[in-house]
């Protein structure tokens, strides 16, 4: 029953920005119901459409559970973009200087440096918050900045094959390559990308899990966002809370880098997010800010990028920036709550809440 | 009788169900000075945000000299010459003094704000009602007794005739206070009508000419101040004969507990707040500290449990002869230190946690509740502990998955007392236990203080009810403006004698 | 290096400037009632758009001729006056917060103007190109006036009006604001629509004055470096002009940079180049988002924001 009450909010938001997209597939001339028939369909299909949404969602995993730690602490991280970059960056860079290594040296290594790099790079509003009281949201929105120019400037200038017109780096070496799944299941195509990546977006959440709820770290972290004056009363620093929070927030948007440089490309290709960070956000709080929510709804993400090639392909007039309008305005309508407190409060609430 | 300014017949309100004004009628008339009085949650505060149109009532007439109303929001009370001033005053700090005034009642066109027009309306109406105050300071450069007068320059300036004041003298010092009572019959005597809410009886009985006296959301009692006294105005109050006993054997003194010497605290903004402060705790008795709230007994509490920062603190704090004055909230908990904070839901509760996780704040990090691994919770040991709080404290509902929120304001203090008491302290720090508490909690937390006692622990108790105080102390503490200003024996010493250095009067 | 220095420069400067200005001004409005304006993106995005939209359609269907830029821009206003609307009504009537509901605006503005005029120009996300003697005709020089102009404007309105002193007293303390009779919801959606009026111009103005086309995320991060440059000013108009003009001469600089300064020998060293390369563009991108933090960390003067920000106001129960 309580999960039932759990899952009902989050489906009528994704509900109504259905029908909000639909309303503006009919204004520009298109059949709502066959674009969305489409997109459903071409992310369910066995064995593209499910790879490619698991592929899809991968990354969204690892970024709404990054703001999921955080929003638990009670900071809204929406630097896991820069995080995420810095971090895919940095995995490149080791995977690229030592190259010559073996696999079983190398890969811990890339491991380490997408984990460290993004939990600096999330540790710098951390610390910024806890040092100088200055807020983590516009400071995360500066770093990403800084982060993409510091990871293009390093791959225009020192990383890139010279003569190359794509801003991306020379490959990492064999040894860190991480499988895909076609190589481990049998009849699923290789060229597929989803990649192991994946499990270990499954097991972050298994773990997020434990670490939150399950060990007295996690109690101290979410005290601290409960409320941070009883938890200094009962002993917890929250200074420490709040950088711990970040750097662990961060480090979870770092393995994004995983998935994109060891996974998939076997480089870095600047630019490559399509904006998984801020996505991230709407994933944790579409997933009620629990590790099994941001699965589910990372999984719903990933099959609306996927369906939505398909969409811009096979329909006259609909692209796929149909998803970012869904994204959008599933995010505001989890972001208003009370709006649809109206109809299943019997109006009672919405009408106490008017100012 | 004249004709009332104000009246209000029957009014009744409830929230969610729950009544808090259960048929209230009251009238003033003009000239007067009313007192309102009543102990926490007699529902002094809502029938004031009903005057003031802050709230509608559910039932019930209100009328201004004779003429029914229907206050939708404040501004149709101001519209109609009521005037209010918040307990916490509702002046925007960056702004200034004149800004502050003609907000809402602004003087000049849409286009233009003329400001110079307010400061000269400002300076008559402080010269009229002799409230010296500068048009453009800025609020937060002003003391707290400045801020009061702004607040009453705002009402008179939109041409108030009743003005309704909510704890006023809570956050001034003796000598404001005394200033603030001229300034009120210079009102008086200019017309105006005072409703002034209060639960300090002596000030009642100073200010007031007539006392409407409100227990449990009904009015108990009305009368002219000068046919009462405060024997009868307490017993109104509390609806029984104010016998706050409590039974107690005498205090079996040990040694030295806690010791502080020359403790000062100060704020980031500079201000000291407690003033080389010394005193001992003696193991086995109960030290109560009285005095007027925000007189320092916040910040002393707060830097004796290690909440504030060792760069706000010079002096020096000693737990059993050891030196803790640099040693961190958690390593004096650890030592020994119990807290139960003033404000439960700022400091005591995480309000969205289960009792469960509520049970074990401030030992959730060790050995039982956190498994052999040293990283893992024990649930099971989690639950035991919260049970055994719940059964031994008597906290209801007795649902450990139950969100702290949901518990009623004696039960939570229950929780945080039977947590603190869990962990056998040697010195228990506690403030204002029974705030907000119903009575037949008040008098189990009573209980238990002493038990705790009699076990041999140093207790330091600081409450704003002084019956509270001098009937559990054995030793009283007299602080003022930061400093102990008195050290007498509670059960020698008479309420006038504590109130007199309470208040600065010595 | 002296060269560099031009009259040029400076109207490049101007040029840069002008949709920074125009946005935080509006910024402005919105931070100083006490709703955060992470939004500021979202609604230039709508601005332009709508307005190289319109400004098309009016000019090669309706053959509106000259009058169309003007328009066009009323459009590009009142497409962000409507997104700051939807915003409003989320972050004020229904209390959610802010810096999600910012969040959510920008990434549906991110995509909508693209999949409209996927939809509409048949295009992969820009509008058609609009004849140069259909944009906005005037010189840097008039638009410097204006913009002085609006920030005088902007000046007497927070500081010399009722409205402003509301404006002021409901980002500070909203309850006090209550208590004086003063509606807080009704000045904090004046703050966010004007916000994004303002905003919306100065997206048009990208569209249809520097530009002569809508591309996809034209605005490139415009809407934040404003919002840094509100932070940076200190959420005072004045202020906030010169850290516009700060934050639009350093990408003047970095434009007409290329290929003029050198990197000095020792930060070549520093970074592995070459002496005499060009100074990476990246690293002058990074200026306004760098002071931005240090500000925010109080390594220059204090700046402290608007009490209430971000805080919804709930009435006491």
């Amino acid at each position: 029953m309580k999960l039932l009450r759990e899952l009902l909010f989050p489906l009528i938001a994704v509900i109504a920005a259905f029908i909000v997209g639909g309303i503006l597939i009919l204004i520009i001339g298109d059949d709502p119901i066959v674009a969305y028939k489409l997109l459903i369909g071409s992310a369910l299909s066995w064995p593209d459409g499910i790879g490619y949404t698991l592929f899809y969602a991968t990354p969204l995993i690892f970024t709404g559970l990054a703001v999921l730690v955080a929003l638990r602490c009670g900071l809204l991280n929406i630097g896991a973009e820069g995080q995420l970059y810095v971090a895919a960056f940095a995995t490149a860079w080791v995977g690229i200087t030592f190259a010559h290594l073996s696999a079983w040296l190398l890969l811990p290594l890339c491991f380490l440096a997408a984990i460290v790099a993004g939990g600096v790079w999330g540790a710098i509003p951390g610390v910024l918050k806890a040092r100088f009281g200055s807020h983590e949201v516009i400071n995360t929105i500066m770093l990403n900045f800084i982060a993409v120019a510091l990871v293009s400037y390093f791959t225009q200038y020192h990383y890139k094959t010279p003569g190359d017109p794509i801003m991306q780096t020379t490959e990492i070496g064999g040894g860190a390559h991480i499988a895909r799944i076609g190589k481990i299941l049998p009849g699923f195509p290789e060229r597929i990308p989803l990649n192991l990546a994946f499990i270990l977006a499954l097991v972050c959440c298994v773990l997020v899990y434990l670490f939150l709820w399950r060990t007295k770290w996690g109690y101290e972290l979410r005290a601290t966002g409960s409320n941070p004056t009883a938890a200094e009363y009962g002993g917890i620093s929250i200074r420490k809370q709040i950088i711990i929070a970040m750097t662990i927030s961060g480090s979870l948007a770092g393995l994004v880098g995983i998935n994109e440089v060891l996974g998939y490309r076997y480089r870095y290709y600047d630019g490559f997010s399509s904006s998984y960070g801020f996505t991230g956000i709407a994933v944790a709080l579409l997933g009620r800010n629990h590790p099994v929510g941001v699965l589910l709804s990372a999984i719903l993400f990933g099959m609306l990028i996927r369906g939505g090639i398909f969409v811009d392909a096979f329909t006259n007039n609909v692209t796929k920036d149909l998803v970012d309008v869904l994204q959008g305005v599933v995010i505001l309508f989890v972001a208003a709550e009370a709006l649809f407190r109206g109809p299943f409060g019997r109006f009672g609430l919405l009408k106490r809440s008017k100012v | 009788m004249s004709q009332a300014l104000l009246e209000c017949a029957d009014i009744q309100k409830s929230f969610g169900g729950v009544p808090v004004l259960k048929g209230i009628t009251l009238d003033l008339q003009p000239g007067t000075v009313t007192a309102l009085a009543g102990e926490n949650g007699a529902g002094k505060s809502t029938l004031m945000k009903i005057l003031y149109g802050m709230q509608a009532p559910d039932e019930g007439v209100m009328k201004v000299f004779g003429n029914e109303v229907h206050f939708a929001k404040p501004t149709d009370a101001i519209a109609l010459g009521i005037g209010m001033v918040h307990q916490h005053f509702m002046l925007v700090s960056t702004m200034t003094v004149a800004e502050n005034i003609v907000l809402g009642a602004e003087p000049g066109s849409e286009v233009a704000l003329d400001l110079n027009k307010a400061s000269t309306n400002i300076r008559k109406l402080s010269e009229e009602f002799k409230l010296a105050v500068n048009p453009h300071a800025v609020i937060e450069h002003l003391s707290v007794g400045q801020q009061q007068r702004v607040e009453l320059l705002k009402a008179l300036y939109r041409q108030a005739r009743v003005l309704i004041l909510d704890e006023p003298t809570a956050v001034l010092t003796p000598q404001e206070v005394d200033e603030f009572f001229a300034i009120l019959r210079g009102m008086r005597q200019q017309g105006k009508t005072v409703v002034i809410i209060t639960h300090k009886l002596s000030e009642v009985l100073a200010i007031s000419d007539e006392v409407t006296v409100m227990r449990d959301g009904r009015v108990v009692g009305q009368v002219a101040t000068k046919d009462t006294n405060a024997a009868e105005l307490a017993r109104m109050m509390v609806g029984r004969e104010v016998l706050l006993r409590v039974e107690k054997p005498d205090a079996d003194v040990g040694t030295t507990g806690l010791l502080v010497k020359n403790l000062s605290v100060s704020t980031s903004d500079g201000s000291k707040r407690v003033n080389g402060v010394s005193f001992e705790v003696r193991k086995g008795e109960i030290l109560g500290i009285a005095g007027v709230e925000g007189n320092g007994q916040t910040e002393l509490i707060e830097a004796l449990a290690g909440l504030v920062t060792p760069a706000h603190l010079t002096g020096e704090i000693r737990l059993e002869g050891r030196d803790i004055t640099r040693v961190d909230a958690r390593s004096r908990r650890e030592l020994g230190i119990a807290h139960i904070p003033e404000d439960r839901h700022r400091r005591g509760l995480l309000l969205d946690f289960s009792l469960a996780e509520n049970s074990i704040l401030g030992v959730h990090y060790r050995k039982p509740v956190v498994s052999t691994a040293g990283i893992f919770l024990d649930n099971q040991a989690i639950r035991k502990r919260a049970a055994q709080i719940i059964e031994d404290f008597d906290v209801r509902p007795t649902n450990q998955e139950l969100p702290a929120r949901a518990l009623s304001g004696g039960n939570q203090q229950k929780l945080i007392i039977g947590r603190e008491f869990d962990l056998r302290p040697k010195l228990l720090l506690v403030s204002q236990p029974t705030r907000g508490v119903d009575i037949g909690a008040i008098e189990f937390i009573h209980r238990k203080l002493v038990a705790l006692r009699d076990e041999g622990c140093a207790v330091l108790l600081v409450s704003a009810e002084l019956e509270e105080v001098t009937a559990l102390a054995d030793r009283l503490l007299i602080i003022h403006e930061g400093r102990i200003v008195g050290d007498v024996d509670p059960k020698v010493a008479t309420i006038e004698e504590i109130g007199l250095l309470m208040t600065g009067g010595h | 290096m002296r060269d560099l220095f031009t009259i040029a420069l400076i109207w490049s400067t101007v040029r840069l400037a002008t949709p920074l200005i125009l946005a935080a001004l509006g910024g402005l409005f919105s931070e100083r009632s006490g709703i955060i304006n992470i939004a500021l993106e979202g609604k230039m995005l709508a601005g332009a758009f709508t307005a190289a939209a319109v400004t098309y359609a009016a000019d090669s269907k309706l053959h509106l001729g000259a009058a169309s830029p003007w328009l066009g821009l009323l459009a590009g206003m009142s497409a962000g006056i409507f997104i700051a609307a939807i915003y409003a009504i989320v972050c004020i009537r229904y209390k959610a917060d802010q810096v999600v509901s910012g969040t959510a605006i920008n990434i549906l503005m991110f995509g909508l103007p693209a999949f409209l005029s996927g939809a509409f120009f048949l295009s992969s996300g820009s509008t058609p190109q609009i004849p140069r003697d259909r944009l906005i005709p005037f010189t840097p020089l008039v638009i410097a006036i204006l913009l002085l102009m609006l920030t005088g404007i902007c000046w007497y309105v927070l500081y010399r009006t009722p409205f402003g002193l509301r404006l002021r007293s409901v980002g500070e303390n909203p309850e006090a604001a209550d208590a004086a009779g003063v509606s807080v919801s009704r000045i904090r959606y004046a703050g966010v629509l004007i916000a994004g009026a303002l905003a919306g111009i100065g997206g048009a103005y990208l569209s249809i004055g520097q530009s002569s086309l809508f591309t996809r995320n034209m605005t490139s991060g415009r809407g934040f470096i404003a919002l840094a440059a509100l932070i940076f000013g200190k959420w005072r108009p004045v202020q906030t002009l010169l850290a516009c003009l700060l934050f639009g001469f350093t990408e003047a600089v970095s434009i007409q940079m290329q290929g003029a300064i050198k990197l000095p020998a020792f930060f070549a060293t520093l970074l592995r180049q070459t002496p005499g390369d060009d100074i990476p563009i990246q690293f002058i991108q990074m200026v306004p988002y760098l002071l931005t933090i240090i500000v925010l960390a109080g390594f220059i003067g204090s700046s402290r924001p608007p009490r209430a920000l971000g805080i919804p106001y709930q009435k006491e129960k």
